[in-house]
């Protein structure tokens, strides 16, 4: 809900505008996953002289990156009231389509990107059909779509990997870096790129408005003559196209399509919105709060590595974060 | 073409609607001229919003025509509806509690270039219009923090804002209180163009004589009559809504003094609002907290029953100071609050009708070792459809299902099942028809009679004026008088409530304001 205070600060005959007070207000749980992402990141830095330098904060924003992809798109339905769990499965299942694409049948690297983003897309179409012409709850039909994206995932794939060998190139969207010099992972500055897009989308387009306003009431919003059906659709889509890139962006990463994982995922980035503040009932959310949400995870993660807490620990640490996080923004509701 | 034809810009013909086990419309007819009012009234259940949902593109109707300019039209679909000219505002907010005022008003009709919306534009326009229509709107509050009133504020803004040929306003005022209606009828006749025809639905009949032209009555989902508003009684209309005799029984008597005080507020305050509130309640007794919008009647009611936080002051209950943290607490000490938003914070719209009205008391009424005894809820849930005339095909039908002034009714059932020694109702009768008012009347002063005490707050002053033996008056959150029911009148209340008060005065004894007056 960031957008009509951002943009009408000076101008109009009233004096009495909604201060920047109220807007701060309204950005309370950005802050608050924004300080706490500072405040995880200082703490790291004062635990372990390896946090804070620029190849471990290079690695730590690559592994950033499939996260906040599938997040960016999770933002959009959550935001709308839905849920997708077939992010991280799907993810998978573009990722080996990847593969068949470029490796199997030769298709040149953009094109078969291309390709990759439209499949992700058709996921969503499908996700998106399913919930508004079948009538399916969103957790249904994502549940299934979650199924059937691994199974297809491992048919397609004969269960086996997909090496982009001979594809250098293909790698390069995810490991090379585009600014001279510096080591700088390209795959960070496609999720900056999305999330940029994403964010405009968001805010300043119609799909954006619609998408709060589903969320908000799906019935209200209807009567005012939107046809809601379509929406959610495109929604949906939307998501799907994220998929589809987290896909390109993983298997160009690993440089492989490695078709039995991607299970698990759909968890972690419906994590990283909630930690950014958007609510699972709709209506509400950001962009940079998914961005700063998805940031925490990976600090977290990294971090807790670097200072050699044991692995199995990370995920009960992530659990009670989640727990601090909603638990904030509800105490602020109850008070303001 | 016949005169009637070019006459009418709207007519209905023959139009009839079934749900599961209700016929709610049969062959009915509507005429509406241009530039004309014409309100549409009939009792809970009666079909006015099944008919205007016809008109709005979101039913299709099994049997009739429509007309519009003459011509026959086929609505499809909401989105046609504004195409063709109709605007609604319909019972129920429709409104997007997490969207802004602007984004609200202009929803579907954004502003906007090739790609990105123009907020600035947005927010400049729905200026522009809260201003020309003089509502103390901010274009970018969220609609979520706004009051009922505020809400209906927005909708009526909405509706206004798309210059519509036909324009239905069903049951606009039902949130409002006196001046807000003023206010509205006001604009109706000010902003609504020459040529529109406005259909306006309402349950109180003071209204009607000051904003319709003809008055269309219809009874169980079929025609009856349509009078002219100036030949007309309102005697004429009720006998031709109710089709029986109402019998409208005389005021309450004031209570005694010594009657024990069952309840006693010192010094509330709260962040938002209160400033100092203290009232007494005593047993047997019907408080009146009368009021303009904002005034803090609600906040008072949700503050007693610990629905908000507050700053301080003190709840005594006979004698014995207490803390009520939560409605559940509150319901702990026997006192129960009916929330004046019934659709969201006073049903469970996709349960049956038993199971609300069951809910509030299962614990201490319906459970047989450690079970529900579903049967009692039922047979309990029958008694009080007939008693307070709910109008539903059976008590297993979902709530959702009931029209607007049912569902009100059956908030309000599961309060009186519940047994409590304290009740306060928010708005007990918005939206209820004359004939189920007296009994909703009837009802609460047998409560009374019970020695059980009740907190009535209403916006419609001549209820309170008959119901209340005591009224307590609020301005801005302070009290600023209290009245006996013998010394109350319309002009006393309207003064007290708009009064400014000084910071200092009011809260304390209200009495002493009262015996100045
Ligand atoms: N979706 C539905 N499903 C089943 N029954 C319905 C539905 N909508 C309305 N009804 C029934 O149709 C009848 C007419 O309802 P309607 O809402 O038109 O009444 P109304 O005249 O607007 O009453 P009120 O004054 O209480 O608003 C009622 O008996 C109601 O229970
Ligand atoms: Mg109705």
């Amino acid at each position: 809900m960031t957008a009509p205070a951002a943009v009408a600060p000076d101008q109009e005959q009233q004096p009495e505008r909604p201060g920047g007070l109220a807007a701060l207000k309204g950005k309370f749980q950005q802050l608050l996953a924004f300080a706490s992402l500072v405040v995880i990141v200082l703490y790291f830095s004062i635990a372990s002289p390896n946090f804070l330098n620029y190849s471990n904060i290079t690695s730590l924003l690559f592994s950033t990156v499939v996260i906040g992809t599938l997040a960016l798109g999770a933002t959009f339905v959550i935001v709308a009231g839905g849920i997708d769990l077939s992010v991280g499965t799907g993810m998978t299942l573009c990722a080996v389509m990847s593969g068949v694409f470029i490796v199997n049948w030769g298709v040149p690297i953009w094109l078969g990107v291309l390709m990759t983003l439209a499949f992700g897309a058709l996921i969503g179409l499908v996700n998106g059909l399913n919930v508004t012409f079948l009538k399916l709850p969103p957790f249904i039909a994502t549940l299934a779509m979650m199924l059937v994206a691994q199974g297809l995932a491992l048919v397609i794939s004969k269960s086996a990997p997909i090496y982009f060998e001979g594809d250098s190139g293909y790698t390069d969207i995810s490991t090379g870096s585009i600014i001279p010099g510096a080591d700088f992972p390209n795959a960070v500055l496609i999720l900056a790129a999305a999330a940029l897009i994403g964010g405009i989308a968001l805010n300043r387009t119609l799909l954006g408005r619609y998408t709060y306003s589903i969320g908000s009431n799906e019935e209200a919003t209807g009567l005012s003559g939107i046809d809601v059906r379509k929406w959610k659709i495109i929604i949906y889509v939307v998501c799907g196209l994220f998929i589809g890139l987290a896909g390109v962006l993983i298997s160009a990463r690993l440089g492989s399509a490695q078709p039995a994982t991607g299970m698990g995922y759909e968890l972690q980035a419906i994590a990283a919105v909630v930690i950014g503040g958007t609510s699972l009932s709709g209506g509400k959310g950001s962009i940079v709060g998914t961005v700063i949400g998805a940031l925490i995870i990976s600090v977290l993660n990294n971090g807790l590595q670097i200072t050699s807490v044991p692995q199995e620990w990370q995920n009960v640490i992530l659990g009670c974060v989640i727990v601090a996080a909603v638990y904030a923004d509800q105490a602020r509701k109850r008070t303001a | 073409m016949s005169t009637e034809n070019t006459e009418s810009l709207l007519r209905v013909r023959g139009v009839g609607k079934a749900f599961p086990g209700v016929q709610a419309l049969q062959d009915m007819h509507l005429d509406l001229a241009p530039g004309e009012v014409l309100a549409l009234v009939g009792e809970n259940g009666a079909g006015k919003s099944t008919l205007m949902k016809l008109l709005s593109g979101i039913y299709t109707p099994d049997a009739g025509e429509f007309f519009i300019d003459g011509a026959q039209v086929r609505i499809d679909g909401p989105r046609h509806a504004q195409q063709l000219g109709i605007s609604i505002i319909h019972q129920e907010f429709n409104l997007m509690p997490d969207l802004t005022v602007a984004q609200n008003i202009f929803i579907g009709r954004e502003p906007r270039g090739r790609l990105l919306l123009r907020d600035r534009e947005l927010v400049a326009r729905t200026r522009e219009l809260l201003q020309r229509l003089q509502l103390p709107l901010d274009p970018n509050a969220r609609v979520g923090t706004l009051t009922v009133a505020q809400q209906q504020m927005v909708e009526i803004a909405k509706a206004l804002s798309y210059d519509a040929k036909i324009l239905i306003m069903d049951e606009p005022t039902a949130a409002l209180n006196d001046a807000e209606v003023a206010a509205l009828h006001d604009l109706i006749r000010r902003f609504v163009a020459p040529r529109t025809g406005v259909i306006y639905i309402s349950h109180r009949m003071d209204e009607l004589k000051a904003i319709a032209d003809r008055i269309t009555v219809i009874r169980d989902g079929r025609y009856v009559d349509t009078l002219t508003t100036e030949d007309a009684s309102m005697q004429d209309v009720i006998a031709r809504m109710v089709g029986r005799e109402i019998d409208t029984g005389a005021g309450p008597e004031g209570v005694r003094d010594d009657r024990e005080t069952v309840l006693s507020v010192a010094g509330l305050s709260t962040k938002a609002l209160l400033k100092d509130v203290s009232l007494e309640l005593k047993q047997g007794e019907i408080l009146g907290l009368a009021g303009l919008m904002g005034a803090g009647r609600t906040e008072v009611a949700r503050a007693i029953v610990g629905a908000d936080p507050v700053e301080s002051g003190t709840v005594t209950l006979r004698g014995t100071q207490v803390r009520i943290k939560n409605p559940a607490d509150a319901a702990a000490h026997r006192i129960g609050y009916l929330s004046e938003d019934r659709k969201r914070l006073g049903l469970l719209v996709e349960q049956d009708v038993s199971a609300n009205i069951g809910i509030s008391s299962l614990q201490e009424r319906f459970l047989s070792r450690g079970f529900v005894n579903d049967r009692a809820v039922r047979e309990k849930s029958k008694e009080l459809v007939a008693a307070l005339r709910i109008r539903t095909p059976s008590v297993d039908q979902p709530v959702r299902n009931l029209s607007g002034g049912n569902q009100q009714k059956v908030a309000l059932a599961k309060w009186l099942v519940k047994d409590c020694d304290i009740l306060i109702v928010d708005e007990p009768t918005r939206g209820i028809d004359v004939g189920a008012k007296e009994e909703i009347y009837r009802l609460l002063n047998e409560l009374a009679q019970q020695g059980k005490s009740l907190i009535m707050i209403s916006s419609e002053l001549p209820e309170l004026l008959r119901m209340a033996h005591r009224i307590v008056v609020m301005s801005e959150g302070r009290v600023t008088g209290e009245l006996t029911a013998a010394e109350a009148t319309q002009e006393k209340v309207m003064h007290y409530a708009t009064l400014r008060p000084s910071p200092g005065d009011g809260g304390g004894d209200g009495d002493s304001d009262a015996h100045a007056a």
